[in-house]
């Protein structure tokens, strides 16, 4: 019966998605953050084309040689070229920063979903989730990934133990908003399952504030590698991340500043972007705070 | 508002259930074998069963999960393997300056940012909004270390002003104790204001919105006034929360920026025994700091209540 049904709920789901885009895009911070974000994700994917050298070769030449034509942003002390480790280290970063949100999506969407769902385990679950989070996010990541080891799999399973109790949180808190909407009373009415009546009447209906969260999450993520690196307990070299081409730059900080400076600038231009993104996606998604901006 | 107080207490104490049962399960999750891990790679057997045994490892998880609360109730975390020492007093020790580290940056980020969201506000809209807000969400958007080292660069190596780093004790020479705090708590709060200046800013702009605005206004008030005395004491209250939320981050950011200016604080200690896998130590650490950072959020959701008498009667 759904089958005559779906074609023109698709085609209004189209037009719907269409207005929405248009609106972010008329968004200012939205269209700039988006842009720088993108930007670098093109040059992260294209690293191939556009590192002028391998990352881990040598250039006995050039150690500590400060920025150059031949070396742009100079090279460190193996005489290895930063520009092309900064190019590979982005997408190492971006990499880890898509795992995290995805492994904090599902988490979150799990446990928030159950916990808005079953009462019985409301209170357990959420528990958890409070005690995760009296722990400084970044601090319980270091310690996890201290414990587990130093690869890029235990660097995204530590970020996603950090981040995902907020994001459980908020889908928890959405989903007991939906699930009394009429709605879901009528879809209950037509005897649609449980499974059903989760997955396309409440959480296609509590996605907004979790795609805000999980921009937020990303961006928090690309700072964090980088901090897990500094101590010592991130991606492991010689393969570079953006924060591990930082932390072997900090005993050459006097002699050599450019090797920390570029990785350094390359994530607060992400991070800014992906917050710029963020920001925008939650004023078009919520038109409360959008009607206070535009009469204030 | 006593039964507000203890309302609150309790509901802390699963949270510090399942803070402390984390950092029993932390050494379970490590890989392989902790004891040859801290012992390393030239170790006799005897000295890996010695460790072994001093850990407790040779028993089961359950015995030993009754022997961490057990000791927890009695202040005692365990011993560290390389200080030697207990956890507790090395922790402790360690701890004033990176609390006076958090407390300065947050004094600091605090007064930059409600100035910031202020001016912002008062300017809605206008260049100076922008400016503000886009220096608010430069600072969230860099790693605090790496922002720490390019000051460095800077003013310690270029210009020269400031040390690149090392402690002065407060009761020694009080100068030399701000000099060696200056850019830590200035990497710290530069990183953290853009929270405030946010929050600051919306709060204030819907105060400015208020009936008791045009009300002074008609009055006569002047801008000074209006703003500072009528819109920014209302604008306080989400702020006051912002500010709880934010201790955790800065405790974390604390612990970070401490390495880079190499200050003898509890995160100098726990970055060390991460890397000669001291594990008591980062338990201890790990559980300290979350302790503090439950009880900072009890203060401060009881000073919620003193400003807002709906959030005490809501309960």
């Amino acid at each position: 019966m759904d089958a005559d049904a779906l074609p023109s709920a698709t085609s209004v789901r189209l037009r719907q998605a269409g207005r929405f885009m248009l609106r972010l895009l008329e968004h200012r911070s939205f269209l700039i953050g988006s842009v720088l974000f993108f930007a670098i994700v093109a040059c992260a994917g294209l690293a191939d084309v556009l590192a002028s050298d391998d990352p881990n070769r040598n250039d006995y030449a050039a150690i500590l040689a400060g920025p150059s034509a031949e070396h742009r942003f100079g090279a460190d002390a193996f005489g290895r070229d930063i520009l092309s480790r900064v190019l590979y280290g982005a997408r190492a970063s971006l990499r880890i920063g898509v795992f995290v949100v995805l492994g904090t999506g599902v988490a979150g969407v799990f446990i928030g979903t159950v916990a808005a769902y079953v009462p019985a385990l409301d209170g357990l679950f959420m528990r958890t989730m409070d005690g995760l989070m009296a722990f400084p996010g970044v601090l319980l990541a270091i310690a996890l990934s201290s414990a587990l080891g130093p690869s890029e799999f235990n660097v995204i399973l530590a970020l996603t133990v950090a981040f995902m109790p907020r994001t459980a949180r908020i889908v928890r808190a959405s989903v007991l908003v939906v699930k009394e909407l009429p709605f879901v009373e009528s879809a209950v009415a037509i005897g649609a399952g449980h499974a059903r009546i989760i997955l396309r009447y409440i959480l296609a209906n509590s996605l907004s504030p979790l795609i805000v969260q999980l921009t937020f999450v990303f961006a928090v993520t690309v700072l964090a590698e980088a901090i897990l690196s500094y101590i010592g307990v991130g991606p492991p070299p010689p393969a570079p991340s953006l924060g591990n081409i930082i932390a072997e730059g900090r005993n050459y900080i006097r002699e050599a500043p450019w090797i920390a400076f570029f990785p350094g600038v390359v994530i607060a231009a992400t991070v800014l972007g992906l917050n710029l993104m963020g920001d925008g996606l939650r004023d078009v998604i919520d038109p409360r705070l959008r009607k206070l901006r535009e009469a204030g | 508002m006593l039964r507000f107080v203890i309302y609150r207490a309790i509901s802390a104490i699963p949270v510090l259930i399942v803070v402390s049962l984390v950092c029993f399960l932390l050494m379970w999750i490590v890989p392989g074998d902790v004891a040859s891990e801290i012992a390393g790679a030239d170790a006799t057997p005897q000295q890996i069963v010695q460790i072994r045994a001093n850990l407790g490892l040779d028993r089961p998880l359950f015995e030993r999960a009754v022997d961490w609360y057990w000791n927890l109730l009695h202040g005692d975390l365990g011993r560290s393997y390389l200080l030697n020492r207990n956890v507790t007093d090395a922790v402790m020790e360690r701890l004033p300056v990176t609390l006076s580290l958090a407390g300065l940056a947050l004094a600091l980020a605090i007064a930059l940012g409600i100035l910031l969201g202020v001016l912002a506000a008062v300017n809605h809209n206008r260049f100076l909004d922008q400016a503000a807000m886009t220096l608010a969400l430069l600072g969230l958007s860099m790693p605090d270390f790496w922002f720490g080292l390019m000051l460095i660069v800077l003013f310690a190596v270029q210009l020269g002003w400031l040390p690149t780093g090392g402690f002065v004790s407060p009761s020694e020479d009080l100068i030399g104790w701000a000099r060696s705090m200056t850019l830590p708590a200035l990497t710290l709060a530069f990183t953290q204001m853009g929270v405030i200046a946010r929050m600051t800013r919306s709060s204030m702009l819907d105060a400015l919105g208020q009936d008791y605005v045009r009300t002074a206004k008609a009055k006569g008030l002047s801008a000074g006034q209006i703003v500072f005395v009528h819109a920014l004491r209302n604008a306080l209250i989400p702020i006051v929360t912002v500010t709880g939320v934010m201790t955790g981050v800065l405790i974390g950011g604390a612990v970070v920026v401490e390495t880079v200016y190499s200050l003898p604080g509890s995160g100098r200690l726990i970055v060390g025994a991460i890397q000669r896998r001291d594990y008591p130590i980062i338990q201890g650490g790990l559980l300290l700091t979350a302790t503090i950072f439950v009880f900072v959020n009890i203060v401060v959701d009881v000073l919620y209540g003193l400003l807002d008498p709906r959030v005490r009667h809501g309960r």
